[in-house]
């Protein structure tokens, strides 16, 4: 596969290391008083979707970007890449 | 020189005759012949024994489709088995031996299985080798192991040497028949960046093999002045004896180019290179392969598909037999006929399963149309044919033609599915290609000349449309359409005899059948049960032919029975391609600490950890067994002082305003007051609660600190903290570098080792105890202005420091260590006394830190700071985590001081069987301890914190020991720390 890195242009994926699905970016508040089950669903429930599916690649053997990725997991179409550091900003903003 | 078979003319060098041997023969041949064409122009037609049945077989085909004609090629480390003789280029002095035979070729003891065949049909492996249950191993394994397989391996390293290349371009063109050449030509001229591929020696495809015409010469002609074009153009790389045999995401493809295969020595030059190329389109323009006919014994020598008997007279100039027949339900079985009756080869006779008119006169030849052959004579090559209206007609070569096949594995390699086109009896690829890829000529279902070259050429402007070049004047090539009418012949059923299928696999026609019968319906099925593909050509020739009669039994279309999934390789590609230089050695980098050299120089003993070298221990003159210097280096650096490479330990530089409270979320325990000047011990956990790893972290400023990380965890720990700071914090100010190989480390312990150090640091440095504190940290200089930084940290238990200075002095401070030691007696040390010691110490490495054990089951459940956020802290307050009968980490001495402990053992109460139900933890790691003289261990069992004194059973039924053990303090040496703080 090749990730267009939003900095460095088209990579190859063997660069990459793949962590897994980007809802790891929204971290619970540790003082909320359900933490605990906010913390469980965080790490341990995904959605296993067939289509679309945002992840995190981090540009191990590049410049260290941790990105964004999304991807179809049918057909491997790439049709989105972000810089995971501005996602992050962006959804707290949101909140 | 014995040419019996050749004829005038073909695409040989006839200047450059050369000599070979099969099965130690001495035979001679021409350049430009494969080892096929060689051994059909000196009448050899037994030349293989097939897989299952040993049944003689001879060549079946002129490609890399080939299912028969499998021999090892070469002697001696480089001899290669199962190597396909139609592709094996011919050289001078080329050996080649037949294989899967037990005696001669000729006479195979194991054709026996032909006589047993009754009892070998599909499946009978699930059947036969069921009972009795004792046989298995000791009669079944080994008798089928010893018939199983083809060729043989050399079974000595592979001497050759592969490579790995990458190449990029706007269009990559596979395959350089007129299609190919068409597309290259269109999109080269157009200024595109095309790589052409071809498998062959000879590019050009069908065109080197037929006598069809394109701009009035014959088609070979124009394929040489169309590459002679090509190469011309910088902008166009063509590749020859290069397999493209997988299509891979994003437009990636896999390419494996013979170097030297051809040749009788490398010279030291790789053999073959594994491309990987990156195209923004591709246009497939790999060809057809053409498929048998079932009827009765079709597998006899000198059997062999139609189209290859036309390569081997057009090519190679070889007649594949003396009378020639051909079986046929299509209009191109009639151009073998044509083509040999001009090169005044006899054809002994024209069986067309189609009814009507014959669709040309062949002088002498019977013609039968709506023919079928029910049988064929002639055990070691074929004498006859027999018709199923009771005609016998003696011939020793049978082309068959029932129809071609579109190439069409590529397109599906990324899960499409080809369609059946009924009007030319093949399927042709689906609409769901790999992105970026077009399909243009016989791949694409478009099997005559003109239509081909003008489907390469349109094909070339469509992409170079999509890709924004435009195409410059048209190629204008004058070329006909020949006859190609097919009507769809699969199988003779009033035949006599087996019908093969799968060549290879000796997969019958029977056995499709009873498959059917045995239940097993779908297409992927039939595959798995009769093996039918499954060989190292995967069904190229036989695969249409089987599932067509698949439909047949079934009662369905061949549309509705679908093909089996086309997966890479397209064709075979060496294990040693894929590994590339990756091997020995080399298999993958090795990293060097900074006093290697020195090390080396001293003897030292180095063992692999990770991608590191380090020394293991330093042998001295009359240590016969490691045990004995890993007790010296221990007993010397506890009574003077030992020196010992860490710089593996991983490193990271963290920096900026907020580096201190980043550092208090990744680390369980405070860090945001740790002081200037000082170490602190970090415990870092996952977000379960699990402990990641752990380190010292040292403050050498306000805004500046250096952790480190286990050797084993550097980059992992790395990669979690960039996550920490780039995807959860991402506000933060603070940034990272991975300083481990800017930074030489050595600990300096022992006794003696304030003593050693005093010696080197620069004199305005205080070292005392009271002005450099155990967990002290500075930035210094040494031996006179050597930069340096100092760690008062101790991993031993002993009064210690790290001392890092920039890596490039490593290897020399090493030395100066050395030599300021001297009068302290001073001991090198490697990791194994390192580990003796931190077991006597009762510190947690690797085997405590597995990923299963928390900060509680390590006794440092208190550290977890329950007062800020950080990693891992509020999911390790689950209850889960948190049982009064969680494991505890404690040491263990045996009772009877001479037992070895063995790490892995488990703990039970004693009095109680070595039982799962019964498990109270396990013993993590060992040591042998010089300075308490016995075996001591660390390990993990429930509750050992409340449980000191009690004796229990460690149990290691694997290696069959259960040992009395007591369980103690995991600190068996100064568990007071009064010696580093001294």
């Amino acid at each position: 596969m090749i990730i267009n890195h939003p900095l460095l242009g088209p990579r190859d994926a063997s660069e990459f290391t793949y962590l897994g699905d980007a809802s790891l970016i929204d971290r619970p508040d540790w003082q909320t008083d359900n933490a605990q089950e906010l913390f469980h669903e965080y790490l341990y429930l995904r959605d296993n979707p067939a289509g679309e599916h945002r992840e995190l690649w981090f540009h191990e053997q590049g410049d260290r970007s941790w990105l964004v990725v999304t991807r179809s997991t049918l057909t491997h179409e790439i049709t989105k890449v972000e810089l995971a550091r501005d996602v992050a900003i962006s959804r707290r903003r949101d909140e | 020189m014995s040419t019996s078979n050749r004829l005038n003319d073909g695409l040989i060098d006839r200047s450059r005759p050369m000599s070979f041997s099969f099965n130690g023969k001495i035979m001679g041949g021409f350049e430009g012949d494969t080892l096929a064409s060689a051994l059909l122009a000196n009448d050899v037609k037994l030349v293989a024994r097939s897989f299952k049945y040993h049944r003689p077989r001879g060549v079946f085909s002129a490609g890399s489709e080939e299912p028969n004609a499998l021999v090892e090629l070469r002697t001696g480390a480089h001899q290669e088995p199962n190597t396909r003789a139609t592709v094996a280029e011919l050289f001078d002095g080329l050996e080649a031996t037949s294989q899967n035979h037990r005696g001669s070729l000729k006479y195979d003891l194991m054709a026996v299985n032909d006589w047993l065949s009754p009892f070998l049909s599909a499946g009978f492996y699930y059947k036969t080798f069921m009972w009795p249950k004792a046989f298995w191993e000791k009669l079944y394994e080994p008798a089928i192991r010893a018939s199983a397989g083809l060729g043989r391996l050399s079974m000595e390293v592979d001497p050759d040497t592969y490579d790995h290349g990458f190449l990029h371009c706007d269009i990559l063109i596979i395959g350089a028949g007129p299609a190919g050449l068409a597309a290259a030509l269109t999109a080269g001229q157009a200024g595109a960046r095309v790589i052409l591929a071809d498998e062959d020696f000879r590019p050009g495809g069908r065109l080197n093999s037929e006598t069809l015409e394109i701009n009035g010469a014959p088609g070979h002609v124009w394929a040489e002045q169309a590459l002679s074009e090509l190469n011309a153009l910088e902008n166009v790389r063509v590749l020859t004896r290069t397999s493209v045999y997988g299509a891979f995401d994003h437009g990636i493809y896999g390419a494996l180019e013979r170097k030297t295969d051809h040749l009788a020595d490398s010279s030291g030059k790789p053999r073959q290179v594994l491309w990987r190329i990156y195209s923004k389109a591709g246009i497939l323009t790999a060809g057809a392969t053409e498929r048998s006919i079932a009827f009765g014994n079709n597998d006899r020598p000198g059997i062999m598909l139609s189209g290859a008997v036309r390569a081997y007279a057009n090519r190679y100039g070889v007649a594949a037999g003396k009378r020639i027949s051909i079986v046929t339900n299509n209009d191109d079985g009639w151009r073998t006929a044509i083509d040999l009756t001009a090169k005044d080869v006899e054809i002994a006779a024209v069986i067309d399963t189609r009814e009507g008119s014959p669709k040309a006169v062949i002088p002498g030849a019977s013609i039968v149309m709506g023919g079928r052959i029910v049988d064929t004579r002639g055990r070691h090559g074929l004498t006859s044919i027999a018709l199923s209206n009771g005609q016998n007609i003696p011939t020793d070569c049978l082309a068959v033609a029932g129809g071609w096949s579109p190439n069409v594995h590529l397109t599906c390699h990324q899960r499409g599915r080809p369609v059946w086109r009924d009007d030319i009896a093949a399927f042709v690829p689906g609409e769901d290609l790999p992105v970026g890829m077009r399909v243009a000529g016989a791949a694409n279902g478009t099997m005559t000349l003109a239509a081909a070259l003008r489907d390469g050429e349109d094909k070339a402007i469509t992409v170079l449309g999509d890709l924004g070049f435009s195409a410059t004047s048209p190629l204008d090539l004058v070329a006909q359409d020949e006859p190609s009418d097919i009507e769809a012949f699969w199988h003779v059923k009033e035949s006599m005899g087996r019908c093969f299928v799968d060549l290879q696999n000796d997969v019958t026609s029977k056995d499709v059948s009873q498959s059917h019968l045995e239940g097993f319906r779908s297409v992927e099925h039939l595959k798995r049960y009769t093996t039918l593909g499954m060989a190292t050509d995967q069904g190229k020739t036989s695969n249409v032919l089987g599932l067509a009669l698949m439909a047949a039994t079934s009662g369905k279309s061949i549309e509705e029975t679908g093909t089996t999934v086309f997966r890479p390789p397209y064709s075979p590609v060496p294990i040693g391609a894929f590994a590339g230089r990756s091997r020995g050695e080399d298999f993958r980098p090795v990293r060097h600490t900074p006093s290697h050299s020195w090390a080396k120089d001293q003897g030292a003993i180095f063992v692999e950890t990770g991608m590191w070298l380090r020394a293991q221990w330093f042998p001295k003159p009359g240590e016969s067994h490691w045990r004995e210097s890993v007790d010296r280096e221990v007993t010397q650096t506890r009574n003077s002082v030992g020196v010992c490479d860490v710089t593996t330990l991983g490193k990271i530089d963290i920096q900026g305003r907020d580096a201190a409270d980043f550092l208090n979320k990744v680390y369980a325990n405070g860090f945001a007051k740790l002081p200037v000047g000082k170490v602190r011990y970090g415990l870092m956990l996952r977000e379960d609660g699990i402990v990641m790893d752990d380190g010292t972290t040292a403050r050498l400023g306000e805004n500046h600190f250096v952790m480190t990380t286990t050797t084993a965890n550097a980059v992992s720990v790395f990669r979690h903290m960039e996550f920490c700071r780039q995807c959860l914090w991402p506000d933060v100010d603070v940034h990272l570098i991975s300083a481990t190989e800017q930074w030489a480390q050595f600990a300096v312990a022992g006794p003696k080792s304030r003593a050693l150090l005093e010696k080197i640091v620069d004199a305005d440095f205080d070292l005392s105890n009271e002005a450099f504190p155990f967990m002290g940290c500075a930035e210094l200089t040494i031996c006179g202005g050597t930069p340096a930084r100092l760690f008062r940290i101790s991993f031993s238990g002993e009064l210690a420091y790290e001392i890092a200075v920039p890596t490039r002095y490593g290897n020399s401070l090493a030395e100066v260590l050395m030599q300021a030691g001297k009068e302290f007696d001073v001991v090198p040390y490697g990791v194994e006394a390192l580990g003796v010691m931190r077991v006597e110490k009762g510190h947690a490495a690797g085997n405590e830190l597995n990923g299963q054990t928390s900060a509680l089951n390590l006794g440092m459940g208190r550290m977890v700071s329950k007062k800020k956020d950080c990693i891992g802290n509020t999911l390790s307050e689950r209850d889960g985590m948190n049982r009064d009968d969680a494991v505890r980490l404690v040491g263990f001495r045996p009772v009877d001081r001479s037992a070895q402990l063995k790490a892995g053992a488990h703990f039970v109460s004693r009095g109680k069987s070595a039982i799962t139900e019964n498990d109270e933890g396990w013993m993590s790691s060992v040591a042998y301890s010089p300075s308490l003289g016995h075996s001591i261990g660390l390990g993990f069992i429930k509750r050992g914190h409340e449980r000191m004194g009690e004796i229990v059973v460690a149990a290691d039924p694997l290696r069959d020991a259960e040992t009395d053990v007591e369980i103690v303090s995991a600190h068996f040496i100064d568990p007071e720390g009064e010696r580093l703080r001294g």
